[in-house]
Order: structure tokens, then C-alpha cells, then sequence
């Protein structure tokens, strides 16, 4: 099995020139286009063109009957880890106030919002996040801004969803401010403040992709599924090893709290939830699962999120 | 006349300053540990090789031709305007807008034109809003251009993210999609689409126009010296207002095609450096209409080989960005050689001087 790589390809006819000539050229079998704005119109335009490749997009929504058949979408719903990060987080925090640097306002981003906010206000009720958009995905300077501000209002813990957290979290380290990581392990750019972070773990869905195809499997005759989710359970994400700040009180109940989300019992959104404007969000006795379509279109900030969502 | 010495010069210039820049290119992979051949053969094979790659280079050229003239037609005036990428996005904005409105209501054909004329008006708007600032209140269009980018920019965000959000674009907040009968389709036998046409007559139209006619030949009047041109009477004004709506209008046109060929709905990905791009294949060009033609090709071929640069020879994704650079360094520098290269230079007219009257005892000698 051999792999050629592009990296920084725009989301423009430039990515449907790649995949082209990786498919004419390299003779691909399979592509993993990652970037959320290949997928329409791009992938979807050479997934009918090509119709013996597959392809498989990390986050579009695959729609049966609309889609192309042998396009796939694999995800984790990473927002279980920040719900463990927000229980360290809050545990941690002396102030009771938490900040969140997020580049949109999106639903990915939302839900890691809420959810990180969701498990601090688990452990202690009264604490708040407040959050802070950037408007796009790579403002090194506006996240640095963000991020000290939120030092100067007493923030004392810091997390983001932006493109790279390098800014953030060096920034917090050097306001002497704890941070929660996101994406991959960021102990090494804040040693004395990190407590641990929302990884990707994306090495178990990709060997287990690439052993299926190796074996002849396709997406479009059904051999391999059209959507791939998960979460802690199918090790689609983690969380970082704990930081030397977080007590053994904290690990604790982070532990529990995670080995409760992998075996089912914790379901993170259930009624009665409330977002930050009064308004009920899901209804009690109702509870929305990880995979539930519902979650893929939130569009709110939930009690104790400080901020709007705007426009 | 000996003006082919001149059309020699820029010829000789242009494609020495081209191999140089390979040459440098080359020495930058063997740095690096590649072989420079092999490199530049993959380049050639993904850029110009075959009808199929050659396809590629085209469509990346398209765009780039359109938003070069919006930098190259107001230097004709003197004026050095950089608001490409803002233009092309509200271009884009216009198109998008009347594009839904119009929806299915009017045959495809017509809709187009309709679309492409709002894309051209918005955009053609918007860089006259930096001349007009220009002629009268003498803020450096340079600067107002520059910023007027980013207020287009934060206006696409704004109404992409808000009033014209379609609810369904989940994490990628876009408009609401054209109908799929009024997208602009490939030109028959194919890949590439309309838009690589348009910006050919765009070209071929501004060239005419700033070289064949009186409005082009007051424009250059006015940028070779403004005072001259106020004596003479013309209406500098009035050109200024003219030329910085035509190039808006050609900007906003090549974000009418990223809209109506390309993405099918308004976002983001509308402002990815079009604009930014065309800056350098006008000055490239020397703001020559036609010369931006080819240099929009080689720009288009250079960004047609990032992908191969990474894939056959490992090389990181920055490789086409330091070739672009390279190139274009060189290309610019060549621009300070004009007129320095003694065989270029026109011969004087030599006029001999009338004989001085002949002294008695020194008549000159005639030989027979």
C-alpha cells in the first residue's frame, strides 16, 4: 500500500485538480480529502466523475440517495474528551472562571464549547466560561489578544478550538494561567500550566480504512459504511495525560467521568438544558446521544457560556 | 523604424528573466537534496506536458487574468490599486445575490449575463470608491485599497455568517446555492470552465482599449503626467472615476466565475488569493494586458506543479511558493535592465553634418 500526501491545497478548483491528478497520475484507489470545504462542491463533483475511487471525508454529512455512493465521512465526536477536560478544568480553577478561544461559530465548535462547559458546571455548578470568537480559523494575533484579556478579567483556565492552540496555550503559560490543550498533546509548549486537552486519535479509524481496502472492501458496494463516527469508546479521540497541576481529587473524577461516557451511562446532552439566553434547548427527560443528527445542527451556547454566538 | 530592438528587449528580458529564475529554482532543489532535472521535468510534465495537466494550468490561470487588470489597468493612469481581492469578493456578493433572486425566473443564458453584470458592477463600484477617494480628497489609493480588502472581506464573513446564511451549511457557513441550470458549465471537450474565456476577452479588450483608442491614449497621458494632461484639457477625473471601475469590473467578474462555475454559493473560500495573485501577474506583465495573458499561464502552471513537487519529490507544500517567489523576484528585477543593455539601444539617427565650406588648397578628395 503506498500514500502520496498534499498539504495546504486551497478549497478551490485547486483541490479537485489534486485529487484528479492523484487518481490519473498516482493511480489512487482511495481518497482522504480532510478539509471541511472540499466536500461540496468538490468531492462530490469528482466522486460522481470517478466512480470507482473512493473517497472518504473527515465530517461531511453523507446523505443516502443524494451523496454519491462511494463517498464515506468519518468523524469523532471529540467534544466527550473537552467534557472530561471541563471536569479537570473546573476542579482546577481557583476563580471559577473558565475561557474558551473558538474560531466560529459553527456547530463543531459549539458543541466543544458546551461540552467543555457542561463537565466544570458537573463538578461545580457556578462556574462560568467565557468565550471569545476569532472569526476565522488561523488569527495568531487575535488569539493571543483573546487569551490575555481573558487573563486580565481573572480567567484563570484557557481552552481553544482554533487551528493551531500553540498561541493560546504559550500565551496562557507566560500569564502563569493553567490551559487545556486541543488537537494533539500541547504539554511541551505550557509545562507548568497544562492539565490536559481534547486529542484527535485518528491512527485507529485510518489503519482499520486502510486494512479494509487492502482486503477489497469498498464504500460503494456498502462493504464499508457511508458514516463513521465515534468517540473515547472507538478510540476516535483522547485526552492528554494529566499535567502536574491537576490533584488526584480531579484525575479522579475525570477518570469516572470518562469510563462512564465509554460504557453509555453519561449522555452529555439531556433535558432539561437551557442555553444562555433562558430559552430550553432539549426538554427534560429527553436525551440526545452522540449520534444524534440533531446535535450535527446546534446553534447555541448553553447556561454558564458567557458571549453570543452573534449575527 | 527600429523599434524591433525594443520588442527584442522585453522579449529577451521576460524569458531571460524566466530561466534565470529556474536556474535559481534549480539551485534551491539541489539544496534541498533533489535533483533539479528531474524537478523541472515534473513540472513541465504537470504544467504544459499533456492536453490533461495543461487543463489544469488553465483553469488556475482563468481567475488570475481577470483580477490582473484590476492592478493593471488603473497603472496605465499612474495609479497603483491592490483592492483585487476585495473587488473579486464583492463580485462575488453581487453575483451570488442576483444570481437567488433571478433563481430559474430567466432562461440560463440570460441569467449569466445578468449575474456577470452584478458581479462586474459591485466589484467596478468598489474600486471606484478608491479612485474616487483618490481624485478627490487625495487619500493614496494604494492604502484605500488595501483596506477597502479587508472591509470586503469582513462583509463576506458578516453576510455569509448572518442575513444570507443557508441554515444547512452547517460548519462551513455559505449562502444559499445558485440553482444548478444557471451554473456556469465547461467549455465543450473539456475540463475548464467559461470563466478561462472571459478573462482572454477581458484581456484581449483592455488591451485594445488602452492601446488603440483616445480614451486609452488620455489614460496614458494622465499617468505619464497629470499636469500635462490637466493642461491639454483633459477630464482626469472623469478617467480615474472610468478606469477604476473597468478594473474593479474585471476583478468582480473573476468572482462572478468562482461563484457561478466554481463554488455554486458564496463563502469563504471565495477570498483564497485570487486577488493577491493577480497583483503579482500585473506587475510581471509590466500592466501589458496581453503579457498578462501568458504570465497568468506561467503562474498557472507554477501552481498546477505544487502538487506533483509534493507527491514525487517529497518536497514541502511551501516548494511552489518559494519557485512563485523566486520567479517573480527575478522577473521584477529584469524590469530595472531596460534600456541598461547597450544592444538593445536604438542606434541614433546619425545625421551627418553638412560639410564645412571648403577651404581653398583642402578640397576633399572625391574617389571614383
Amino acid at each position: 500500500m503506498k500514500l502520496v500526501e498534499e498539504a495546504n491545497v486551497p478549497e478551490t478548483t485547486a483541490v479537485s485538480e489534486s485529487m484528479r491528478s492523484m487518481i490519473d497520475i498516482d493511480g489512487a484507489i482511495a481518497l482522504f480529502p480532510t478539509s471541511f470545504g472540499y466536500f461540496d462542491p468538490h468531492i462530490l463533483k469528482m466522486a460522481a466523475e470517478y466512480p470507482d475511487v473512493q473517497f472518504f471525508h473527515a465530517g461531511g454529512l453523507y446523505q443516502e440517495g443524494k451523496t454519491p455512493k462511494n463517498v464515506a465521512s468519518y468523524f469523532g465526536y471529540i467534544d466527550e474528551s473537552q467534557y472530561v477536560a471541563g471536569i479537570v478544568a473546573g476542579l482546577t480553577s481557583k476563580t471559577g472562571k473558565l475561557g474558551f478561544v473558538g474560531a466560529k461559530p459553527i456547530p463543531q465548535v459549539l458543541r466543544n464549547i458546551n461540552a467543555f462547559t457542561m463537565g466544570a458546571r458537573s463538578v461545580k455548578p457556578t462556574i462560568t466560561t467565557q468565550v471569545i470568537f476569532t472569526g476565522n480559523w488561523a488569527e495568531p494575533i487575535k488569539e493571543a489578544e483573546a487569551t490575555n484579556s481573558m487573563a486580565d478579567q481573572g480567567i484563570d483556565v484557557v481552552t481553544c478550538h482554533v487551528d493551531s492552540p500553540k498561541v493560546v496555550m504559550e500565551t496562557a503559560e507566560k500569564r502563569g494561567i493553567y490551559t487545556s490543550g486541543y488537537h494533539a498533546d500541547q504539554s511541551a509548549l505550557a509545562p507548568k500550566g497544562y492539565l490536559t486537552g481534547a486529542e484527535w486519535d485518528w491512527t485507529n479509524i485510518y489503519s482499520q480504512l486502510a486494512e479494509e481496502l487492502r482486503t477489497g472492501k469498498k464504500v460503494s458496494d456498502g462493504t464499508i459504511p457511508h458514516i463513521l463516527r465515534g468517540a473515547l469508546k472507538e478510540g476516535f479521540c483522547k485526552i492528554s495525560p494529566y499535567g502536574p497541576a491537576v490533584s488526584a481529587e480531579a484525575k479522579k473524577a475525570a477518570d469516572d467521568a470518562k469510563a462512564k461516557l465509554i460504557d453509555g451511562s453519561l449522555v452529555i446532552y439531556q433535558g432539561e438544558l437551557k442555553d444562555n439566553q433562558g430559552k430550553v434547548v432539549i426538554p427534560a427527560g429527553q436525551a440526545l446521544k452522540q449520534t444524534d443528527p440533531k446535535l450535527e445542527t446546534m446553534d447555541y451556547l448553553v447556561d454558564g457560556v458567557l458571549g453570543s454566538i452573534g449575527s | 523604424m527600429s523599434s524591433w530592438r525594443r520588442s527584442f528587449e522585453s522579449i529577451c528580458l521576460s524569458f531571460g528573466a524566466i530561466l534565470l529564475g529556474l536556474l535559481l529554482f534549480g539551485l534551491f532543489c539541489a539544496a534541498v537534496g533533489q535533483n533539479p532535472f528531474a524537478v523541472y521535468g515534473s513540472v513541465w510534465k504537470s504544467a504544459f506536458g499533456s492536453w490533461q495537466t495543461f487543463q489544469n494550468t488553465l483553469i488556475r490561470a482563468a481567475p488570475l487574468m481577470l483580477t490582473s487588470l484590476c492592478t493593471a489597468l488603473p497603472a496605465r493612469l499612474g495609479l497603483v490599486i491592490i483592492g483585487n481581492e476585495g473587488a473579486l469578493v464583492l463580485g462575488g456578493l453581487g453575483t451570488i445575490s442576483v444570481g437567488l433572486v433571478i433563481g430559474t425566473a430567466l432562461p440560463p443564458v440570460l441569467a449569466q449575463i445578468v449575474m456577470a453584470l452584478a458581479g462586474m458592477v459591485a466589484g467596478g463600484l468598489w474600486i471606484m470608491a478608491a479612485g474616487a477617494l483618490k481624485h478627490y480628497r487625495a487619500v493614496n489609493e494604494t492604502i484605500s485599497s488595501l483596506l477597502l480588502n479587508y472591509v470586503a472581506i469582513a462583509l463576506l464573513n458578516h453576510l455569509v455568517g448572518g442575513p444570507m446564511r443557508d441554515p444547512s451549511s452547517l460548519n462551513k457557513p455559505s449562502t444559499f446555492p445558485l440553482p444548478e441550470a444557471i451554473m456556469l458549465g465547461n467549455m465543450p471537450g473539456t475540463r475548464v470552465h467559461w470563466g478561462l474565456l472571459y478573462g482572454i476577452v477581458a484581456c484581449a479588450i483592455a488591451y485594445v482599449l488602452i492601446q488603440r483608442t483616445t480614451f486609452g491614449f488620455a489614460a496614458r497621458t494622465a499617468g505619464g503626467n497629470i499636469r500635462a494632461a490637466r493642461i491639454a484639457g483633459l477630464p482626469v477625473g472623469k478617467l480615474t472615476l472610468i478606469v477604476c471601475f473597468l478594473a474593479g469590473s474585471c476583478a468582480g467578474l473573476a468572482g462572478m466565475i468562482e461563484v457561478a462555475a466554481v463554488q455554486g454559493s458564496a463563502n469563504e473560500s471565495l477570498n483564497v488569493g485570487y486577488g493577491y495573485g493577480g497583483i503579482l501577474v500585473a506587475f510581471a506583465a509590466r500592466h501589458n494586458p496581453l503579457a498578462a495573458i501568458l504570465m497568468s499561464l506561467l503562474v498557472g502552471g507554477i501552481l498546477a506543479s505544487g502538487g506533483i513537487l509534493q507527491r514525487a519529490h517529497n518536497l514541502p507544500d511551501a516548494t511552489v511558493l518559494v519557485f512563485e517567489g523566486i520567479v517573480f523576484l527575478v522577473v521584477l528585477f529584469s524590469d530595472s535592465l531596460y534600456g541598461k543593455i547597450p544592444f538593445f539601444k536604438e542606434k541614433p539617427l546619425w545625421v551627418n553634418p553638412p560639410a564645412p565650406p571648403s577651404s581653398p588648397g583642402q578640397e576633399p578628395v572625391v574617389m571614383s
